[in-house]
């Protein structure tokens, strides 16, 4: 790859730079191209804070009387937790529906053809998706807090969970953005980026003990990934030790970040055909 | 050096051979048109030459650039507008062009100063301050062309600019091509309207199914495919058999004549116009076939495009028989000049 330095300075010549800080440039370039939309189209950001309040709200007052989970002094203690962090796994199928309405507007065509770092354009989407999720989360905590969840293993504990929490989505982003990146149309991208999400934030410990799930599906909700994020944000908020949990959990997002963005950078520059 | 050049480029889609060995340049500031019908290869050959798609065979170059070698270094020198504006609907038009005057690299100064002046060029100052979502398709387009030449790229790529506009539209894009064209840029553009390409182009290459057909100046195209023609328009589609059966004893040897039912016309490369209506309109009065005109007129391109392939630039696919027309594609008839 060359240089700024030897290409002939004929008209219109514009660097191509290389570099950590030019990537870092090109990738908030674009992150700030969906905030400005998200921005614009606060609708958006509305319905994203509507769903997890409702959640909170509904399992609450509904489940909250007849379930009790051993070991918690609420159910809210228990389920707040859990909606968190399927309430933020949720937000990252933005990442696969913006990016498949991108692909199919022509607009990836567009920066493929532009002298800009290539996974700026994933980055950024996913950056700005982390944002989005960032705002969602503080909105649902507020809503927890009114209906009477504590952050029982104090500030700390409370924002490592929180980080993890957010991690753990943003790498799922990154799964959603190979997804975007595959699907035809944005209907597609709708379905595949949604679907399996369901079985993978119910079958789990989510809003349940797993003990009280049949036999055959126990082993599946203990070792699903999303249950050992539950229960290692589930336990530092509440004040207990997380123990293996939260490396495992640790370890699960980076090795989804890895494979995937690998994956989706191949993906986003093979160029087609 | 030319501006870009293209050899034997050559792609495959699995059993598809879209692009047969391909070979074109353009020199600096001229335009050329790559005309052919849909399928015929000319945004595959387009999207190689934009660094979008890896060809199998041959090679191209931007101002010297391989684009296959050195992408990113390519891609700092075009431009590109594809058939779809590709705009960001959910910003508006001064930001979507900052936003490309930023990942050019320009600093945040220049990239306002650029997306001001690129507005004012593309008569979308007024708008520049709305969202892209509410502009009209014509808006879209300016809007899309500005980004692409905001960077003041070396080469733009017009990928069937006018494709799916309405008349006026299309003027109104014809209009802006025009000033690019005045200003020095280098253009490649691809159409299936023959008019456009005669119109906006100054060398054309015509494509069809993956291959070079024929390549000049649409008076060069329009020298090779023979002389004048006689253009015979009956009240009857009935008796035009018998019409091209009478015209061919007029006919230049070894030269079809063209059947239009839809326009219920004949028409046949002369080798002479010397006192050619009266023969024609005698011995078709002879015949006691009712004639509403016969007129002789320079070839246009569709009548090059027709003779080169068989079949018309505008139909969608060749058709069995390339006398049959689809009635609807008005624009598939020859403009009398």
């Amino acid at each position: 790859m060359s240089t700024a330095a030897d290409s002939s300075p004929t008209s219109g010549e514009r660097v191509v730079p290389n570099g950590p800080v030019w990537l870092f440039r090109d990738t908030a370039t674009e992150a700030t191209r969906h905030l400005i939309a998200t921005w614009r189209n606060p609708d958006l950001l509305v319905f994203a804070a509507i769903q997890p309040i409702m959640f909170v709200v509904l399992f609450v007052y509904v489940f909250g009387g007849s379930i009790a989970v051993p070991g918690f002094a609420s159910y809210e203690q228990f389920v707040v937790p859990g909606i968190f962090a399927q309430t933020v796994v949720f937000g990252s199928a933005f990442t696969s529906i913006g990016i498949a309405e991108d692909m199919s507007k022509g607009f990836i065509d567009r920066l493929r053809t532009m002298p800009m770092y290539p996974s700026a354009v994933l980055i950024g989407r996913t950056v700005s998706d982390l944002m989005r999720n960032l705002f969602t989360f503080v909105i649902m905590l507020a809503v927890g807090l009114l209906v009477g969840f504590r952050l029982e293993g104090g500030l700390g504990a409370g924002l490592v969970a929180t980080l993890l929490l957010l991690g753990f989505a943003y790498a799922f982003s990154w799964i959603q953005a190979y997804i975007g990146l595959s699907v035809r149309s944005v209907e597609a991208a709708n379905s595949a980026g949604f679907i399996w999400m369901f079985p993978l934030t119910f079958v789990s410990s989510a809003f349940v003990p797993t003990e009280s799930m049949p036999g055959w599906l126990q082993p599946i909700a203990v070792n699903n990934p999303f249950t050992i994020v539950t229960n290692a944000t589930r336990a530092l908020y509440n004040g207990s030790p997380p123990g293996n949990d939260l490396w495992v959990a640790i370890a699960w997002a980076i090795g989804i970040i890895v494979v995937f963005a690998t994956m989706s950078f191949r993906k986003y520059s093979a160029t087609s055909g | 050096m030319p501006a870009v050049v293209a050899e034997g480029l050559e792609k495959r889609f699995g059993e598809t051979r879209a692009l047969c060995g391909v070979d074109f340049k353009i020199e600096r500031a001229t335009v050329l048109g790559v005309l052919g019908p849909n399928g015929a290869g000319k945004t595959t050959a387009v999207r190689i030459l934009t660094t979008l798609l890896r060809p199998d065979g041959g090679r191209a170059w931007i101002d010297g650039i391989d684009v296959v070698a050195e992408p990113r270094r390519a891609r700092a020198r075009i431009g590109v507008t594809g058939q779809y504006a590709a705009v960001d609907e959910r910003l508006t038009g001064f930001e979507n062009l900052q936003l490309v005057g930023r990942l050019f690299h320009m600093t945040p100064a220049e990239a306002r100063r650029r997306a001001g002046e690129m507005l004012d060029r593309f008569s979308l100052d007024e708008a520049g301050g709305r969202v892209v979502k509410g502009y009209s398709g014509g808006m879209r387009r300016r809007l899309d062309i500005a980004m692409s030449l905001i960077a003041e790229p070396s080469v733009l790529f017009l990928d069937e600019p006018t494709t799916g506009l309405d008349p006026r539209s299309r003027l109104e894009m014809w209009d802006v091509i025009d000033g690019l064209v005045a200003d020095g840029t280098t253009l490649l553009l691809t159409t299936q309207y023959l008019d456009e390409a005669e119109r906006l182009a100054d060398e054309i290459v015509v494509i069809d199914h993956g291959s070079v057909i024929a390549q000049g100046t649409a008076a060069q195209l329009k020298a090779r495919s023979g002389g004048d023609r006689v253009e015979v328009t009956l009240g009857d589609v009935a008796a035009l058999g018998r019409v091209a059966g009478l015209l061919a004893g007029f006919a230049q040897p070894g030269v079809a004549e063209t059947i239009d039912e839809a326009a219920r016309s004949v028409t046949v490369p002369v080798a002479t116009t010397e006192r050619i209506v009266p023969s024609v309109v005698r011995s078709l009065d002879d015949a006691g076939i009712e004639v509403l005109d016969v007129v002789v007129r320079r070839p246009t391109l569709d009548d090059v495009f027709l003779q080169l392939t068989g079949h018309r630039a505008e139909d969608p696919e060749p058709t069995e028989d390339p006398s049959v027309v689809d009635p609807s594609d008005t624009a598939a008839k020859p403009v009398p000049r």
